[in-house]
């Protein structure tokens, strides 16, 4: 009746369980009262004149993800929802209610995700979204967005604040929304679907592009040779350290300390510089193909990157050391937009916010792929959920992260000469894929029909479970303190735009 | 405070003294050269995944590669990518690079308007407007004005509101929900003010072009002052393409 396979397995589309709604709901929302389980992805794709639903819920103590699915019966209207036995689904019944106009009897709140081009209610508009109000003449809004003052990208904040202190605060998306899922479709290509995977989150280009590789090697029953799965480990930890000593950059900015904004700042430098010395491009775009390495890892460059370190580390570790018993620092950040573990757990949470309340949940140690299979990977849990925390796991990310490397480089696989080429993918099939990105677990989905073509493709960013999160840990702070709390989650708008 | 001295010493020299000079390390993938003696033509222009290889005679269109370096890889022999990271223009078509072409990419000074080397060679203020940019072209804008590049140094900087603004960056595609937004930024810029489009995907669409997403009717509207291509720009072509456009010409 229940089928669980493993990360990066690709089974025959028949071979899931295709139950009543009623169980299907039963079975789901009962796997999440074990917090060892959570959702990765739950979505939609319309088949033969009806909805079919597909739900994936990842055991972490075992390494099996349970697959079953739902067809919705068209003539039943509205549906009790997996929200009111389990917050963590939210995100996923409001991305089926405003792609295919699902109804639900006891959603919490049906708000619209990203107002993507093909929603069922093309009348609803991202410019005349009605914020949620709260009538009082002692409160009042304040509007940020869509357009915001640095350089990044767009996405509306509506805060309901008591003086300076945010009562709520509503995050609305879809400004960034490409239609990436239905491009995946359309691009015949195998590197037009690479460059595609590339362009998820120019931010996590390593990540996204790992998640779609891996897929799609395992559709074509295709195994990666070692050096492959080097590359890619290499590359997702590399932007482990690049991501993570900007985003300590962004930090003191936003707490004005403008010493170590400056220097974290310039020692992201040498690390991305580093990405163009392997592969021409500072943020790894065109490294990451399919059954394909463009760039292997020699000794010359592993003798490189061990200078970039060396230089690195003791100027990282001096600025760190400053910034973690520094008063007037430590204030701005201790006990600032905290998230609960009761929060998390019932909010899903992944990465970085999850680790940062307590819960052990890292792709790397649950689901390894790649070389993290040997690794033995030992995530770095942090137990307060506040801004510090989350400030210290990239510090901590960081060091171990070098660690890893520097072990990694001691064995350098051999360039394969002769390389299998890539198949075609499998018939009437199912694959997820899972890696853990700088700022979370990164899961890709694919459906192929019977000639092998996609007919869906799914993407979840991490940013999609944590965006609530970030709602909730800024209530009851001062609104001052948005942008420190923002920038310690730093999720992704293009990522959960799509 | 004596730490904080100690780390300030020890950061040594992080800017690069010559931006228009400098070397770009590693194997960077800039202006394309290619070959005229090309026989599959057909082949190369299948394999582009972005459309930006035409035939007769064999061109790559930059406004559209996005720099993946297939083609290179499948015929080493006739395309090569440079490490000339000046590949900014004002005019879109002299993004598009030839067979037997070798030239640098420059600015035409004739579509230059006159007031923008007058009003704007020593202060550019931006404001950058993403729309559906992947965070890419806007981590790179970001380091232009980090300590090692150091843009601030010739009056360019990025400013938050439209109303201090001389001008606007756009990256991303231009997504349908980003359309008003832009505009109403746009309007908000004082008169005179430029346009820049930074990225591939700004410039094109790269491979989000036709997307059913996408609503690209500003750009019809209005002329473009500089394209700066890459996938994402490198903060040396944004830099060098806007100096260029703004320095006093005799």
């Amino acid at each position: 009746m229940i089928i669980a396979i493993k990360n990066n397995q690709t089974i025959p589309l028949q071979s899931i369980p295709v139950l009543g709604y009623e169980d299907f709901l039963s079975l789901n929302t009962s796997y999440l009262k074990d917090e060892a389980k959570h959702c990765l992805n739950y979505f939609g794709y319309p088949t033969e004149g009806t909805l079919k639903l597909i739900c994936c819920v990842a055991n972490d103590t075992d390494n099996t993800i349970m697959i079953s699915s739902c067809v919705l019966n068209q003539e039943k209207i509205v549906y009790p929802s997996f929200s009111a036995q389990h917050l963590s689904f939210h995100i996923f019944e409001r991305e089926l209610h405003e792609n295919f106009g699902v109804q639900y009897s006891d959603h919490p709140w049906l708000k619209p995700v990203r107002y993507a081009f093909n929603r069922a209610d093309k009348n609803s508009e991202i410019a005349n979204y009605p914020f949620y109000q709260i009538h009082s003449e002692e409160l009042h809004e304040v509007g940020v967005g869509p357009i915001h003052a640095g350089i990044i990208e767009p996405g509306h904040f509506r805060f309901i604040c008591n003086g300076e202190q945010i009562l709520h605060l509503e995050i609305q998306h879809g400004y960034q929304h490409r239609g990436i899922e239905q491009l995946f479709l359309c691009r015949k290509s195998l590197l037009q679907k690479s460059v595609l995977a590339e362009s998820i989150a120019g931010d996590s280009v390593a990540g996204h592009t790992t998640a779609f590789v891996n897929l799609w090697e395992s559709l074509c029953n295709y195994k990666a040779d070692d050096d492959l799965q080097f590359s890619r480990t290499m590359a997702l930890e590399l932007e482990r350290i690049a991501m993570h000593t900007g985003d300590l950059s962004a930090i003191c900015t936003d707490i004005a300390y403008q010493l170590g904004s400056s220097v974290f700042g310039r020692l992201r430098t040498p690390v991305i510089n580093f990405f163009q010395e392997w592969c021409g491009n500072r943020l790894a775009k065109g490294l990451i193909r399919p059954g394909a390495n463009h760039f292997h890892f020699t000794e010359g460059l592993a003798e490189q990157l061990i200078k970039v370190f060396d230089a690195f580390e003791p100027d990282y570790l001096e600025a760190w050391n400053e910034l973690k018993e520094l008063p007037s620092a430590l204030a701005r950040l201790e006990k600032t937009g905290v998230v609960t573990r009761e929060q998390s757990a019932s909010i899903g949470t992944v990465g970085m916010v999850a680790k940062t309340s307590g819960i052990v949940r890292d792709i790397r140690a649950t689901h390894p792929h790649d070389l993290y299979q040997k690794l033995n990977h030992q995530p770095v849990i942090k137990r307060h959920g506040d801004v510090y925390s989350r400030t210290q796991i990239r510090n901590e990310e960081i060091v171990q992260s070098m660690r890893y490397i520097r072990g990694m480089i001691k064995k350098i696989p051999e360039a394969i000469k002769d390389r299998a080429p890539i198949s075609s993918a499998q018939k009437n099939s199912f694959v997820i894929s899972l890696t853990e990105g700088w700022r979370g677990e990164i899961c890709h989905c694919a459906i192929t029909n019977e000639t092998g073509e996609l007919i869906h493709y799914k993407v979840k960013d991490p940013s999609l479970h944590n965006w609530l999160s970030l709602a909730l840990a800024v209530r009851n702070n001062e609104i001052s303190d948005f942008p420190i709390c923002n920038k310690s989650f730093n999720l992704s708008y293009s990522g959960t735009d799509l | 405070m004596l730490r904080n001295i100690k780390i300030l010493l020890h950061q040594g020299k992080q800017y690069i003294p010559d931006l228009t000079q400098a070397e770009m390390p590693g194997i960077f993938r800039g202006r394309p050269e290619i070959s005229n003696e090309i026989k599959d033509s057909q082949a190369l222009v299948d394999l582009c995944p972005t459309g930006a290889i035409q035939s007769n005679p064999i061109s790559i269109d930059m406004g559209k590669c996005v720099f993946c370096g297939a083609c290179a890889f499948a015929f080493p022999n006739m395309i090569k990518f440079t490490k000339d990271y000046k590949i900014a223009a004002n005019n879109r078509d002299d993004l598009i690079v030839k067979a037997g072409e070798q030239k640098n990419i420059l600015l035409n000074p004739d579509l230059i308007r006159k007031e923008i080397s007058s009003l704007f060679s020593g202060s550019l203020k931006l404001r950058q407007v993403s729309a559906g940019g992947d965070n890419s072209c806007e981590l790179e804008l970001n380091a232009c004005g980090n300590v090692n590049f150091d843009m601030g140094r010739f009056g360019i900087e990025f400013v938050a509101s439209p109303r201090h603004a001389d001008g606007i960056v756009i990256t991303g595609p231009i997504t349908a929900n980003m359309a008003e937004p832009l505009q109403i930024c746009y309007d908000a810029i004082p008169h005179p003010k430029i346009i820049i489009l930074a990225g591939t995907d700004a410039i094109s669409g790269g491979i989000f072009e036709g997307s059913a997403a996408l609503d690209r009717s500003f750009l019809s509207q209005y002329k473009i002052d500089l394209y700066v291509p890459g996938n994402p720009i490198h903060p040396l072509t944004f830099i060098n393409g806007v100096l260029e456009l703004i320095r006093k010409r005799k």
